[in-house]
């Protein structure tokens, strides 16, 4: 039996509790907090064998510090390094670097601290604990400093939280001193346990106590490595940056957080992320909660050293001031070329952009004055309240390198260009750059003051040569913070350990996979997805029944019977959220050996499925709906196109061809009644990339997708499906059932491309409803022109909200409802193979028909919404990753054919925005946005949506909406692809 | 932004206890001598004092019952004990739940039918709340019926339980239960019978069931302490009634109470 005891508190502690304090909520009451601690003397010290900590019990983690600690030159008796939350937070890619070896002492104090200031930097270090043997040579451990007697320390009176920590950390370094000494008395020398902090007052204050410390700096240079572990360290701190303090400001201070605080809770600033133009780096957009239409922020001033995706504070401009958005086009490749990395206040540098700063202004009030429409509320960023720093890829622009640095190995200060084309560069100090020009490199950002031009930040590491497939790959994958590590071991060992000899067990009466499981495996099922799909995870059927009526069944893969709740597998896919699917490789959610195997429902094999089973009548009205855990065995796997063959061949009269029809009769009915509810049928551009064989990944050119008839017969059983199911849960779990949604969008949203199609076409758009919405769609046609149509519903798409996953009771019920889909409730229940919502939906619903018990974890409406906020931003970072690689793949791929006829490729496009100098354009045909500026002089008339450019035989009128021909020419290494309009 | 993090990676929990580690506990007797029976009783820093009147003649005539007593139990949070500074009511929902387990924990336990027509008050004040509220109450309700000299079936020692993905933790504190599916577990550690089991969430049968167990084993080693301290007690009065003379320490037996 276990043993269970009381546990003592400290006598010093026993009248007072360890911490009472009052916090004020975001409602104004004030609470009162109290929290005890105890305290303890079995908290290990993470060496290996350690004599003193001999048995400790069961801690979570087994001892990884090596005895000696790890070799340095200045402590012959080998160290430990045990950094202070700065060192770690500033210098986290030190320490994940590969060559990195010391061995690593984690305080909680610092664990605690970092987690504060930035979870994903924390992730990033627990990481690091987890794969110590793998990354850190030399080991990390986590120190529970403050739950050991002998380190814990109390807050003393008049002391802040920092010094208080600060304290503890060197209360802990003393004791692992002494500790470590102990445990080596008889034997050989102890190693060093050196404090790592770049805080000059901290390293005096160790000094007193004789506690070993030094700066980051210092003890990378005396580490055998130096340069190269020397390139990975962030810029220097302003405490040691002399210089700094004679700069001249560019850049406005921040107000403190207490003023930022007041004017938003008093409602006279506004909170919300920035968001930057992406046609221009010196704008951009805050959505703020409490204004209908976003806030612009115009020039470097006012931005203020935003970020894309930092939380700001922003201060209004009086109404008279309020600005349009930009209608130019600004490449900080060109404006900025001139400016030189290494003058750092930058006040020469950057002529241009001063002077396209002036202008921007002059023509920003004549824009909001001329069109109203485009005005908006315009306002300066005051203060930041977090920022969403990441590792950024980007490439070392040459135009920075000076001419004798292209070969020197001597530091030196160059511009690294984000691939992201509405990121500031960085300044960063290198020692490689010459080996580091034409490489995709990772770079973090460290700091922006407000003496500098430009943020400081430090190298990551390199990918790889641009344009190469692999750097390439990886950069996007790092870009949109896809996880794509392989899978570990723990992960892996939460398999069938049959692996892929793996099967359905035989039927029998005490048979735990077949307990309350349908045979189904007699029922003609079959599956139809796109060529070549490895991860089948739907199967349809459908008969006609005696009465008349048909019978209609999804069947959907068991993934849930394969993936446990809460075990290694349950939470990597949980993280993962998604698989993302690049245009020649899948990022998996699941292992493999589940995904495109024991869970995907192949021809001839018997699977475990999960099935959802109508009565339909020929109308298709549901009569009712069951749902079931199966056994199915899939009587064919069919291509959209082999499925549409099969249907079009009336002399097919097979049981299979029957059942497509069948299908096929009632997905038509089922779709009609759908849009007469008011479904929108939404376009995205749907390009596939035609590679030259199943083996090699060389595109060798772009098609449109096809659309058939029997795309949609799946599609509107899965939708059938997914709104059945989102009905049983939410009826079964009305607190937690997980549940999709998409809210309409605000009216604001559509003024503008109202006013485009009004003014430029005479089209007019009616959003009083989705179905209002999707009838004035369905005449905005131009005849001849197919692409105009499809063109106008993915601008109307870019009007929409995203859809999100959400917890039912954390919404309103009025709120639950799908607007493109003109569905009161909806979820995802059809693919739990690659999206992690689906098997959340599976767990719920076989709870709701009482063939498992609910999960603990599902219960809990907090845990939900956490998983939930996780797997909607996944999906959207894996719609970026995939629609990047698909850009990449269109650009290869026209440059293949280009090279083959000698000529750049040319394309039709249509002009979707008009810019002071130039337009922007869509390649219907590719799938593709990109950006047409003209160096000579246009006559732009923002209220036309229209410029004027002289050409040889007279002036042409480019308007929005307007067709062209453009010559499509591929920038290395960078994002947008640019064309030139040919007429 | 940190979020609370019940347990740690060293197997930790927010106070610094591991999983089955029961705070800190303290009771103390006769804390009210004006009452018929009291004590008070601390686990961590959750404090509540019980003071027990009666047997005593039933003031509301219509609801005394003429083959056993009544059982009233009134509650009082202090405006200060909890997070959440405001006035508990005695309409409040949540008093009032309490209330009622307290009362159905007792009234089976407490042999009512010695007491015909009379009534046992039972007043519980709230002086400081960090979670385990009803454990606390029991507890306390318990000792200050033992110091009435009111006889019980048994003594009934409680302790909450809570679940964090797999792990079970006892004894939990107020961030813990705000964040856990948790439950409250009322033993009579003599006969193993369980006579409360307040649940705040719906939870798997079979983590229920080890939740549960553990809460039990929890709850005999907590009667063990409460053992001790009406021994104490025992011992005192024994003492005052001899005059101060030194007893025969082994003549009380464990189990007379
Ligand atoms: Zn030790």
């Amino acid at each position: 039996m276990v043993e269970i005891t009381i546990r003592k508190r400290q006598r010093e502690e026993e009248i007072q509790p360890q911490k009472k304090f009052f916090r004020k909520t975001r409602k104004g009451r004030v609470i009162k907090v109290l929290r005890e601690r105890y305290l303890r003397d079995d908290i290990g010290c993470g060496v290996r064998l350690c004599p003193i900590c001999a048995s400790p019990p069961f801690t979570g983690q087994s001892p990884s510090l090596p005895v000696q600690g790890t070799p340095h030159p200045s402590f012959p008796a080998g160290h430990h390094l045990l950094p202070d939350t700065n060192a770690l937070l500033h210098q986290i890619d030190l320490f994940e670097h590969p060559s990195f070896q010391s061995s690593l002492i984690l305080l909680q104090t610092v664990m605690d601290e970092v987690r504060h200031r930035s979870l994903p930097l924390y992730n990033r270090v627990r990481n690091l604990v987890r794969n110590a043997d793998e990354w850190v040579k030399g080991g990390a451990w986590v120190f529970w400093n403050e739950f050991r007697e002998e380190t814990a320390v109390g807050r003393k009176e008049g002391e802040s939280a920092n010094d208080m920590n600060d304290r503890a950390i060197r209360t802990a370094a003393a004791w692992y001193a002494s500790h470590i000494g102990l445990a080596h008395a008889a034997s050989s020398p102890a190693p060093t346990v050196l404090l790592l902090t770049d805080d000059t007052a901290s390293r005096q204050l160790a000094s007193a106590l004789s506690i070993p410390a030094l700066s980051v700096r210092a003890y990378v240079a005396g580490l055998p490595n130096a340069n190269e572990l020397g390139d990975v360290l962030a810029a220097p701190g302003r405490v040691e940056d002399k210089e700094a303090t004679e700069r001249r400001a560019i850049y406005d201070e921040y107000l403190p957080a207490g003023t930022l605080d007041a004017g938003v809770a008093g409602g006279k600033l506004y909170e919300g992320r920035f968001n930057p133009n992406q046609y221009n780096y010196l704008e951009g957009f805050i959505n703020s909660a409490a204004l209908v239409r976003p806030i612009l922020v115009i020039g470097r001033r006012d931005l203020n050293r935003a970020v894309a995706g930092d939380l700001v504070v922003v201060e209004l401009y009086p109404e008279s001031e309020w600005k349009a958005p930009g209608d130019e086009v600004v490449d900080q490749d060109l404006t900025l070329a001139a400016d030189d990395a290494d003058d750092s206040d930058g006040e020469e540098g950057g002529e241009a952009e001063h002077r396209l700063a002036a202008q921007e202004e002059r023509d920003a009030r004549d824009v909001g004055k001329r069109n109203p429409l485009e005005k908006h509320p315009t306002g300066r960023v005051v203060g930041i309240r977090k920022r969403n720093w990441r590792a950024y890829i980007c490439h070392l622009d040459p135009s920075t390198l000076s001419s004798s640095a292209t070969t020197s190995q001597s530091q030196q200060v160059v511009f690294a260009t984000p691939v992201s084309p509405n990121l500031p560069r960085i300044r960063l100090r290198t020692r490689q750059a010459p080996q580091l020009v034409h490489q995709k490199i990772v770079v973090s950002i460290d700091k922006w003051d407000v003496d500098s031009r430009y943020p400081e930040g430090h190298f990551v590491r390199a990918l790889g040569q641009v344009g190469s497939k692999e750097a390439e790959q990886e950069s996007l994958l790092l870009e949109w913070e896809v996880p794509y590590r392989a899978f570990g071991r723990a992960i892996l060992d939460c398999l069938p350990k049959e692996g892929d000899a793996w099967v359905v067990p035989p039927k029998t009466e005490d048979s735990i996979v077949w307990r309350d499981r349908e045979d189904l495996r007699e029922m003609i099922i079959c599956s139809i997805d796109p060529p070549g799909c490895q991860d089948i995870d739907d199967a349809l059927h459908a008969r006609r029944l005696p009465n008349g009526n048909i019978e209609a069944g999804v069947h959907i893969a068991d993934v849930s019977h394969f993936v446990l709740p809460d075990n290694a597998m349950d939470t990597e896919a949980a993280a993962r959220g998604t698989t993302v699917y690049l245009v020649d490789k899948r990022i998996d959610m699941l292992p493999s050996l589940l995904g495109t195997n024991l869970c995907s429902l192949r021809a001839h094999v018997e699977r475990l499925a999960f099935s959802v089973i109508w009565e339909l009548t020929p109308e298709a009205k549901i009569i009712n709906v069951r749902f079931t855990k199966s056994v199915i065995a899939s009587k064919a796997a069919f291509t959209y196109k082999e499925a549409q063959t099969r249907k079009d061949n009336l002399a097919l009269t097979d049981p299979v061809s029957e059942s497509i029809r069948l299908l096929n009769a009632l997905a038509k009915k089922l779709r009609a009644a759908r849009m007469a509810a008011g479904a929108l049928n939404l376009a995205s551009p749907e390009v596939r990339i035609q590679m030259e064989s199943p083996e090699s990944s060389d595109p060798v050119d772009v098609e449109q997708k096809e659309q058939l008839e029997t795309n949609s017969l799946v599609e509107e059983f899965m939708l059938l499906a997914n709104i059945s199911v989102a009905a049983k849960i939410q009826e079964t779990f009305p607190q937690t059932a997980v549940l999709r949604r998409h809210q309409p969008p605000p009216a604001s949203n559509f003024e503008l491309l109202e006013d485009v199609l009004l003014k430029r076409k005479g089209m007019k758009l009616d959003i009083s409803s989705s179905g209002a919405l999707a009838n004035s769609l369905d005449t905005c046609v131009i005849a001849d022109e197919p692409d105009f149509n499809i063109l106008v519903r993915i601008m109307a798409t870019r009007c929409m909200r995203p859809a999100e996953y959400f917890c039912a009771g954390s919404v309103s019920r009025e709120t639950f409802g799908h607007y493109g889909l003109a569905s009161p409730i909806y979820t995802h229940f059809t693919s739990p193979i690659r999206r992690f919502a689906d098997v959340l939906v599976h767990r719920q619903l076989a709870a709701a028909i009482n063939y498992t018990p609910l999960h603990a974890s599902l219960h809990s409406r907090q845990h939900m919404e956490r998983i939930l906020n996780g797997v909607n931003r996944r999906h959207r970072m894996a719609q970026n990753a995939s629609r990047a690689s698909l850009e990449f793949f269109v650009a290869v791929a026209l440059k293949g054919r280009a090279e083959r006829e000698g000529a750049p490729a040319r394309e039709k496009a249509f002009i979707i925005r008009a810019f002071r100098n130039g337009v922007a354009v869509f390649v219907s045909k590719l799938g593709l946005e990109g950006l047409v500026t003209f160096k000579r002089e246009i006559n732009f008339d923002p209220e036309l949506y229209s410029v004027k450019v002289p050409s040889a035989t007279g002036e042409v009128t480019l308007s929005v909406f307007d067709e062209v021909d453009v010559e499509i020419s591929i920038e290395k290494d960078v994002n947008t692809q640019r064309g030139r309009v040919i007429e | 932004m940190s979020r609370f993090e019940p347990l740690n990676a060293g197997n930790l929990r927010s106070d610094g206890r591991r999983p089955l580690e029961l705070r800190s506990f303290s009771a103390e007797l006769t804390t009210h001598p004006s009452a018929d029976g009291s004590a008070s009783v601390s686990h961590g820093l959750t404090q509540v004092t019980a003071c027990v009147y009666g047997p005593r003649e039933a003031k509301n005539r219509a609801q005394t019952m003429h083959d056993r007593a009544l059982v009233n139990i009134e509650v009082e949070v202090a405006p200060w004990a909890g997070e959440v500074r405001r006035q508990r009511t005695k309409g409040d929902r949540r008093t009032a739940e309490f209330a009622a387990s307290v009362k159905a924990t007792f009234e089976p336990v407490i042999q009512t039918t010695l007491y015909p027509r009379s009534e046992i008050d039972i007043h519980i004040h709230v002086l400081q709340l960090d979670g385990g509220l009803l454990q606390a109450g029991i507890n306390a309700t318990t000792l200050a019926l033992v110091d009435a000299g009111i006889p019980m079936l048994d003594y009934v020692s409680s302790l909450s339980a809570g679940l964090y993905h797999t792990t079970a933790m006892l004894d939990l504190t107020n961030l813990e239960e705000s964040d856990l599916p948790s439950v409250t577990v009322a033993v009579l550690p003599r006969s193993g019978k369980v006579t409360l089991v307040s649940m705040e969430t719906r939870l798997h049968v079979d983590r229920f069931e080890e939740m549960f167990k553990l809460a039990m084993e929890g709850g005999k080693v907590l009667r063990g302490e409460m053992d001790k301290v009406v021994r104490e007690r025992t011992k005192v009065l024994a003492r005052q009634m001899e005059g101060g003379a030194a007893q025969d320490e082994d003549r009380m037996e464990t189990d007379d109470l």
